[in-house]
């Protein structure tokens, strides 16, 4: 049962994500924390952070962690299968339509609409990970805060690796908690 | 492609270990990933040429699903039919796979510990400035085509996920008729 879940959820997750790379975060997020609660919204944002420093498609890095965490290697194995599943049906019916007609006009005009709704998911999903590193709605807390807005400055006017920005914050938050305490 | 006919287990296998190096050493998502296919499979290899490959990275980028997935079916089938396919895409996923069932137990040993915890809150914050960088980035874009539609599309959507809490699937479908029926309008030609 559990595993029909996992393969049912990451279905959703391989067949909704549309446009690539952070159109998966908003659809993780509402399977795994608000549908299933099979982790908590500090757990997902490790899991988000865990992805981007690590090789692979994020929707295939999640199925991986919370496949594990639920149902052992098994479980991983069927909620990665749920991911590629809608990819290999839809894919193929793409490539079938494409070799007949050779052309992909029809599809980058839908995908033009469907882009800025995507655009805002992913939006929502980065504010909500802000609010849970930064404590909003709770006690704020301000290191974190201070840390998001130099790492956004950063990235807004620098073109430092991602990655090492990360990593960075890491190791000052680190810093920051032995020394203030 | 039928002209060298090389032997089917070495192509299965260049196939596979092409696809599984790429996808273990190449960080930055899709598009980067795109771009070493088709430098192996493309201009290395000759197997795909230019023109098609551009056209089935593109293909890859409209379907849903990871875009690295995506073009491993397609580079997989059109080299040696469904068992490329198979080939190509576990090459693809094993990598990511295997390296997060390693992460993960590490994870579960080590997330309590009081330093490992703040190193990832730290993390968490850059996390969190990353996504929101990267889609001020994409909603620029969007905004550039000077479409009412389109902004009007941004505002709401973000409305009804984050404040009204909507279904994120449900928006994403309402998004995919909405433009299944503008492209139809527009092809018959009552939409501009």
């Amino acid at each position: 049962m559990i595993y029909l879940q996992l393969f049912l959820s990451f279905m959703q997750v391989g067949l909704f994500s549309i446009g690539g790379g952070y159109a998966a975060i908003p659809l993780i997020e509402s399977q795994v924390v608000n549908n299933h609660a099979w982790l908590t919204m500090s757990e997902f944002t490790d899991l988000v952070t865990i992805a981007e420093m690590t090789p692979g498609p994020i929707a295939i890095n999640s199925a991986t962690f919370v496949g594990i965490r639920i149902g052992g290697i098994p479980g991983a194995v069927i909620a990665t299968l749920g991911c590629i599943v809608p990819s290999l049906i839809v894919v193929s019916v793409l490539a079938f339509i494409y070799y007949k007609y050779r052309s992909a006009d029809f599809m980058k005009r839908i995908l033009k609409v469907i882009r800025p709704v995507v655009v805002s998911l992913i939006a929502a999903a980065g504010i909500r990970i802000l609010s849970n590193v930064a404590g909003f709605g709770g006690s704020i807390d301000w290191k974190g805060l201070i840390l998001f807005s130099a790492a956004f400055v950063t990235m807004k006017t620098t073109k430092v690796n991602p990655v090492l920005i990360m990593v960075a914050c890491g190791v000052v938050y680190l810093l920051l908690g032995i020394i203030i305490r | 492609m039928h002209a060298k006919k090389p032997r089917m287990t070495n192509v299965l296998w260049m196939l596979f270990s092409g696809m599984f190096y790429i996808s273990a050493f190449t960080f930055g998502g899709g598009f980067v990933i795109a771009t070493f296919v088709k430098k192996k499979f493309s201009d290395e290899l000759g197997w795909i040429d230019e023109s098609e490959m551009l056209d089935l990275i593109a293909l890859a980028q409209s379907a849903p699903g990871a875009i690295a997935v995506n073009v491993a079916i397609l580079v997989g089938w059109k080299v040696f039919g469904v068992i490329g396919m198979i080939a190509s895409v576990l090459g693809t996923i094993l990598p990511p796979m295997i390296i997060l069932t390693a992460v993960s137990f590490i994870y579960n040993l080590i997330a309590d510990n009081m330093y490992v915890a703040m190193v990832l809150k730290g993390m968490q914050a850059g996390v969190a400035a990353i996504i929101l960088s990267v889609s001020i980035d994409l909603a620029v874009k969007v905004m550039k085509e000077k479409s009412i539609l389109y902004d009007a599309l941004i505002v709401a959507a973000f409305v009804l996920s984050f404040f009204f809490k909507v279904n994120v699937v449900f928006l994403i479908i309402a998004a995919l008729l909405l433009g299944v029926a503008l492209a139809f309008f527009r092809r018959k030609g009552v939409l501009r």
